[in-house]
């Protein structure tokens, strides 16, 4: 069958596609209930915002869920030292996303301005503080975290919450948030008509643009700005059993862009992200809303490539222990359990897939004013 | 060392926000058959009021099920947040059932759900009816898969420790598949929450009838809620009672406690009903006994035994004096990965391995142990008697009442006359609660029971931890206290708003009760 290093490398990649099917699945509704508040002026245009997401909103969530679950199964080191270390990080996540199925489902069902507005601003919540803290959080990964392992890989975190949000990860996290708001807003577009179509689109534009910007201003501060990347300095043995503690590692100035140098090929994903943002703004504007959505989706696909490239084979770099550096030859599952997950995930994959593009395509064409009021017992 | 402080937070937590999913999870496994079956009926007669049904019902079971998700997400991060050992040291093992759970069950449930709710007009009524069995079968594979995860806890069959990768590996999948405590599990929990469905649309009937209001509605839906809750309550019993007594050894050790079995008795062993605990003494003060019936519920034969607490704590003590070399050459192949010597020494020892481990609560050098550490670690081996024994009880009686219940309203649906019985509606209005302190105190025998031991005989609790300062920990359960009780304030008002509003709410204009909104 395959051999482990091949599955090491298809995990990689697993994880990479889950992340982007996340940020393009979840994202739309979480840039949905981002722009909640800003483009629906009164209760029936809310309505009709959250009944654009109303029906696919929670299998869209499982992105999310599934990606944690197939990190625990892939990298348990990872998801281990990852969920425990940002420990209020991912606190902060789990409380916002609270707001999601009771906002949705129990929102429209008491016929009270303070209750129905008090959950628009929880679903704002919801949708706008994960990609905030995602964004955070990478921006935590490409400088190192503070963490160390001891000789029986207990994991010991030493930063704390307050020191993630340093300058470089807050602009890491404008990125993710702009790029999660011009991915709602694009979808809007799609689903709505009149005004809210047109706030959403000018929103979408705005959004792509501020993403674009930081990304690249991100990219610069990476390149100039002192922030080292890690390499690893021992042999490699990719095969060999997993044991983070076995190689040793530096930090270099380098770190970051040695894949880049390696293979020019990798310039396409930044490439990509901001070619299919400006796409995206152009292609809404104009009215394709849906060429608009993939432009806009490719463009996700090339700000998390960009990322994942740069670090490869890092996950997750230690600062203050660089040898116990989390990569993806040595924090992973075994040979068996790795086999296991990718046949599942190509069963699966292909299944969901399927079955969610029916569900979009049940409940395709516009929602309205005019349906929310005939549908008022029904809608969310 | 870990602070016992941490360990006894961070099992607060989990037993709290776990406790707190449980409350919505029966009632989505449940609820979720009888749409099925109430919208079949929809399908083959065509007549409304079985639509009307199957929306109102829905309406209920989509309150509730809100919440089964934002509680599911916590139980999901936490494995990860507050059990990070744990999570590396049996995530090769246990993370995959988690994943194939999203991959198969939590898809399927959450995108079928959505078009349950907003397909009525969308889609064919073949078709709608297809998405209800869909979203059904989701719920259930959801709970067969994190069932093969929480079992494997009880009983790590397919997996062996790696000390190169300092954790438990699979070594065969099929195995873990086909753990039969997973599968006991299984179907005793998804029967728990089909009763708890039938009791609560039983319930809520019941209380229309008594107020004579919706009456054909409430009389159509008590007669589908009898019928599926005898089914799932003589299910429930029966398959209790297959609950995997015999099959793992933690189960041997939980059912010791559950019966006070002190002593190992003489085969055919008779069965406690009721006795006065008295811990401190290992002994029962008195007891009322059933003869030969624990004898063949617990081993199926009148000639086996069954250990008894002192049996096994002895045998426990052998297994901790074992372990202690198994921990020492460990931690010295750590040091030296080519000591061939201690390499040898852990292989000869590796089944006590676990065991070895559990003094490691008491002292850094388990090799310098003294007698009085374990002879404790021995004592931790058992759980305690009294809460085991109550539990049980509580959540049996209440399975054999719940069945006397689903049996008469059973029988008076078939007579047709159950709309006079007053007092049996009354009772089942009153019967409501039941189900979820049942199933609640199950789990609090399955896992307590489990203790000290996250996963048996393998990791110890205090070993499965996170390093967090118990800082952290006070503030993430104030947190978690903070918003669940927010939610389930929110919740219960829905629920029994729509609950008393009853199927008016649905505006079709055909109900006591409308509202226009
Ligand atoms: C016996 C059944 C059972 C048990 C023991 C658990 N769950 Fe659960 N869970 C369900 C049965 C279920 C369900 C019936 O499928 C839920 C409950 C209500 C619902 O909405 O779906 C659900 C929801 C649910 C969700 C949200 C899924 C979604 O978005 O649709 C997650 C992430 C989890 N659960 C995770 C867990 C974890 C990690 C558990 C272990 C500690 C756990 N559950 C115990
Ligand atoms: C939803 C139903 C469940 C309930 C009500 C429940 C209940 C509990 C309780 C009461 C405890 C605390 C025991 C103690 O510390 O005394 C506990 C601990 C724990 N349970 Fe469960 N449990 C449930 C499901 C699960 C499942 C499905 C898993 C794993 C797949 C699981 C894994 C654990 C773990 C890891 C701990 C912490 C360590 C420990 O204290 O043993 N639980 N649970
Ligand atoms: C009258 C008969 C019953 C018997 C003999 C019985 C037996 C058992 C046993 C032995 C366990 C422990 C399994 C373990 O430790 O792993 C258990 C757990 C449990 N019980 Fe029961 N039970 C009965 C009724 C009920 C009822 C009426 C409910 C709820 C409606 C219920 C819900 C549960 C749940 C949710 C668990 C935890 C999950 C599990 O371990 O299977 N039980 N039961």
């Amino acid at each position: 069958m395959l051999d482990y290093t091949t599955l090491k490398i298809i995990w990689w990649l697993l994880v990479g596609v889950l992340l982007v099917g996340f940020a393009i699945m979840d994202g739309h509704d979480m840039g949905v209930g981002t722009l909640l508040p800003f483009v629906g002026k009164n209760d029936d245009e809310r309505r009709v915002v959250i009944n654009t997401v109303g029906p696919h909103w929670d299998g869209n969530q499982v992105w999310f869920i599934t990606g944690g679950g197939a990190i625990f199964a892939a990298w348990p080191l990872v998801y281990a030292t990852a969920f425990s270390g940002f420990y209020w990080a991912m606190l902060a996540v789990l409380w916002a996303l609270f707001f999601r199925p009771v906002g949705f489902d129990y929102r429209s069902k008491i016929h009270n301005a303070r209750w129905r507005s008090t959950w628009d601003w929880g679903l704002f919540v919801g949708g706008a503080v994960p990609p905030l803290i995602f964004g955070v959080a990478f921006g935590n990964l490409l400088q190192g975290v503070p963490f160390s392992l001891d000789n029986n890989l207990v994991s010991y975190y030493s930063g704390s919450f307050w020191a993630l949000l340093n300058p470089f990860a807050l602009l890491c996290g404008v990125v993710s948030s702009a790029m999660i708001t011009m991915q709602g807003g694009v979808y809007l577009a799609h689903r709505t008509e009149g005004r809210i179509q047109l706030r959403s689109m000018m929103l979408a534009g705005y959004a792509a643009w501020v993403m674009v910007a930081a990304f690249v201003l991100a990219g610069l501060w990476l390149r100039f700005g002192h922030i080292d990347g890690y390499v690893i300095t021992s042999s490699v043995d990719a095969a060999a059993l997993p044991d983070p503690l076995a190689k040793t590692v530096a930090r270099s100035a380098e770190g970051w862009w040695q894949n880049y140098r390696a293979q020019p090929m990798l310039w396409l994903l930044p490439g990509l992200a901001i070619c299919g943002a400006l796409l995206a703004t152009w292609l809404v504007q104009s009215g394709r809303t849906l060429r608009a959505f993939i432009t806009s989706s490719l463009s996700i696909l090339g700000v998390i490539g960009t990322a994942g490239a740069a670090m490869f084979p890092f996950v997750m770099p230690s600062s203050i222990q660089p040898n116990a550096s989390l990569t993806v030859w040595d924090s992973v599952s075994s040979h068996l359990t790795l086999q296991l997950m990718f046949f599942a995930t190509l069963i699966f994959m292909p299944l969901i897939i399927f079955y969610t593009s029916w569900a979009y395509h049940v409940m395709r064409g516009k929602v309205t004013v005019a349906d929310i009021q005939a549908n008022s017992h029904q809608a969310y | 060392m870990i602070s016992h402080e941490l360990v006894d937070l961070s099992r607060l937590q989990f037993a709290a926000t776990a406790m707190y999913h449980f409350l919505f999870v029966p009632l989505t496994l449940g609820m979720v058959w009888l749409l099925v079956i109430m919208e079949s009926v929809y399908v083959m007669t065509g007549k409304l009021i079985w639509k009307d049904m199957t929306r109102f019902w829905g309406k209920l079971f989509g309150i509730n099920f809100a919440l089964g998700v934002t509680t599911g997400i916590t139980m999901e991060f936490q494995f990860g947040t507050n059990w990070a050992y744990y999570s590396h040291y049996v995530g090769d093992i246990f993370g995959a059932p988690l994943a194939i759970e999203g991959l198969m069950a939590f898809f399927l449930e959450s995108t079928f759900i959505g078009l349950f709710f907003f397909g009525w007009d969308k889609l064919s009524k073949p078709k709608h009816l297809m998405v209800t069995l869909l979203m059904a079968i989701g719920t259930n594979l959801s709970a067969l898969w994190i069932l093969i995860a929480n079992g494997w806890m009880q009983n790590p069959v397919g997996a062996e420790f790696n000390w190169h990768t300092m954790r438990m590996e699979m070594t065969n999948f099929w195995d873990i598949l086909m753990n039969p405590d997973a599968q006991v599990k299984f179907v005793h929990t998804v029967s728990a929450g089909y009763v708890t469905g039938a009791m609560f649309v039983l319930s809520i009937s019941s209380w229309y009838l008594l107020k004579k209001r919706n009456v054909e509605f409430a009389k159509r839906s008590f007669s589908v809620a009898a019928a599926f809750g005898l089914a799932a309550s003589a299910s429930v019993i029966v398959l209790g009672d297959e609950s995997g007594y015999t099959v793992g050894e933690a189960q041997q050790t939980k059912m010791a406690a559950i019966e006070a079995m002190w002593e190992t008795k003489p085969a055919p062993a008779g069965l406690t009903l009721l006795a006065g605990i008295n811990e401190a003494e290992h002994k029962n003060n008195w007891e009322i006994e059933m003869p030969y019936v624990m004898g063949i519920i617990g081993t199926r034969s009148l000639s086996k035994t069954i250990p008894g607490i002192d049996e096994i704590k002895a045998k426990n003590r052998e297994r901790i004096l074992n372990g202690i070399p198994a921990v020492v050459a460990l931690e010295q192949l750590r040091a030296d990965r080519n000591n061939s010597e201690a390499e040898a020494t852990l292989k000869a020892h590796i089944h006590d391995l676990g065991f070895g481990l559990l003094l490691k609560r008491y002292t850094d050098k388990v090799a310098e142990a003294t007698p009085a550490m374990i002879a404790q670690a021995v004592d931790d081996t058992v759980p305690r008697v009294a809460p085991m024994f109550w539990s049980f009880r509580i959540m049996v009686g209440l399975g054999f009442a719940m069945l006397a219940l689903f049996a008469l309203a059973m029988w008076s649906s078939l007579k047709g006359c159950f709309t006079e019985k007053l007092w049996l509606l009354k009772w089942a209005v009153l019967m409501l609660p039941m189900p979820w302190i049942a199933a609640e105190l199950g789990w609090f025998v399955a896992e307590y029971g489990r203790q000290p031991w996250t996963i048996y005989g393998v990791l110890p609790t205090h070993l499965s931890v996170s390093t967090l300062s118990p800082a952290s920990l006070y503030g993430s359960l104030i947190g978690f206290v903070g918003f669940y009780t927010v939610l389930l304030v929110v919740e219960l008002y829905l629920m029994v708003k729509f609950a008393r509003q009853g199927p008016g709410s649905l505006g079709t204009g055909r109900y006591d009760q409308e509202v226009h909104a």
